[in-house]
């Protein structure tokens, strides 16, 4: 099963992934803010990942590992 | 098992970038990082690092590297490689270092087919210091020295660095590239790639301007920088190959 593994305390909030991903899973999670204070991004649906890793592309931050 | 698909590049190191959210110098040091791996560079690179945001490049690609004074990266660069030929020896440099201070030494490095490589972070603006206009600042911009937007009456038109260039006999290659989507991403990774292999094969100066957003002197959020860099900035500086050398990978 692919997966994208945040590293959340590292996510700047930019929201960059957000747009890239095909499936529309990667949000920004309103709810709450992480260490560094920003909303970090997160999966909502994991089994729709299919690892493409275009996320991860768009990330200027290294946050985002993907695994397949 | 599962696979590793996508991680950190080797060559960089595992820290937090000082860049500000959405800035995309973080994906165009990955895409260096990437490049840098795959052709096995970095035990053997001195990067050459910028005055500007970038110039904290240092920490994190995990090469060796000079920081040099601001715009003489391309003369510094020429010294390393002249007096060290078997090096790797790259600069990576903005619009305000590279196209203002920088004008001299980038133009004549190129005339001269120094045996370089040049990152050319193009995001029209001045970031560092707090969004003055650079000679790249489109025509009605606005930035806190063209508070009313750029005219050309006023302040002269933008300069194209790619095509200017393109006029010297000197360089091998220059190319401009975006990274304000996967698909723009994946063909800058490519661009630099290829120019890292121009200098591996000996074949004089290789040039890769990334038109780069900086959301923060922009005032606008990541996401809107994307479409603002592709609605105005693409359209004045097209994204495209001007020069390949043939055969090279
Ligand atoms: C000799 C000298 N003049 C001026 C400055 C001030 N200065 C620092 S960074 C900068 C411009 C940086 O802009 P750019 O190269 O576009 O890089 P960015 O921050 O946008 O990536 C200037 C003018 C300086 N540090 N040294
Ligand atoms: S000021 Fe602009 S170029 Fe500098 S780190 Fe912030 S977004 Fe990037
Ligand atoms: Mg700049």
């Amino acid at each position: 099963m692919a997966r994208a593994i945040f590293q959340e305390d590292r996510c700047k909030g930019c929201g960059l992934c957000t747009a890239a991903c095909p499936t529309g899973i990667v949000v920004l999670d309103a709810s709450r803010l992480n260490s560094k204070g920003f909303q970090p991004a997160i999966v909502t649906d994991k089994e729709k990942c299919n690892g493409c890793a275009l996320c991860a592309r768009m990330c200027p931050d290294l946050v985002i590992q993907v695994e397949r | 098992m599962a696979k590793i698909v996508f991680t950190r590049p080797k060559s960089m190191k595992d820290v937090v970038t000082h860049y500000c959210p959405g800035c995309h110098h973080g994906i165009i040091h990955r895409l260096v990082g990437e490049a840098l791996d795959e052709l096995e560079l970095a035990p053997k690179t001195i990067g050459v690092a910028p005055v500007g945001c970038s110039v904290f490049i240092y920490d994190y690609i995990d090469t060796d590297f000079i920081q040099a004074s601001h715009g003489r990266a391309p003369a510094v660069a020429t010294g390393v490689k002249r007096a060290l030929p078997d090096k790797f020896v790259f600069t990576y440099q903005g619009d305000g270092d590279l196209a203002a201070i920088g004008t001299a030494e980038i133009i004549h490095a190129a005339a001269r087919g120094e045996n370089i490589t040049v990152i050319f972070v193009n995001n029209a603006i001045y970031g560092m210091t707090g969004g003055q206009s650079a000679p790249t600042t489109l025509v009605g911009q606005s930035s806190t020295t063209t508070p009313k937007g750029r005219t050309s009456q006023n302040d002269g038109f933008p300069i194209q660095v790619c095509e200017m260039l393109n006029t010297l006999q000197g360089p091998s290659m220059i190319s401009r590239v975006a990274v304000h989507t996967p698909a723009q991403v994946i063909r800058a990774k490519k661009a630099i790639r290829r120019a890292f292999q121009c200098q591996v094969e000996g074949r004089g100066f290789s040039f890769v301007e990334v038109l780069s957003a900086c959301p923060t002197n922009w005032g606008m959020t990541p996401l809107d920088a994307g479409k603002w860099l592709e609605n105005e900035m693409i359209p004045y500086y097209p994204v495209k190959d001007f020069r390949i050398p043939e055969g090279v990978q």
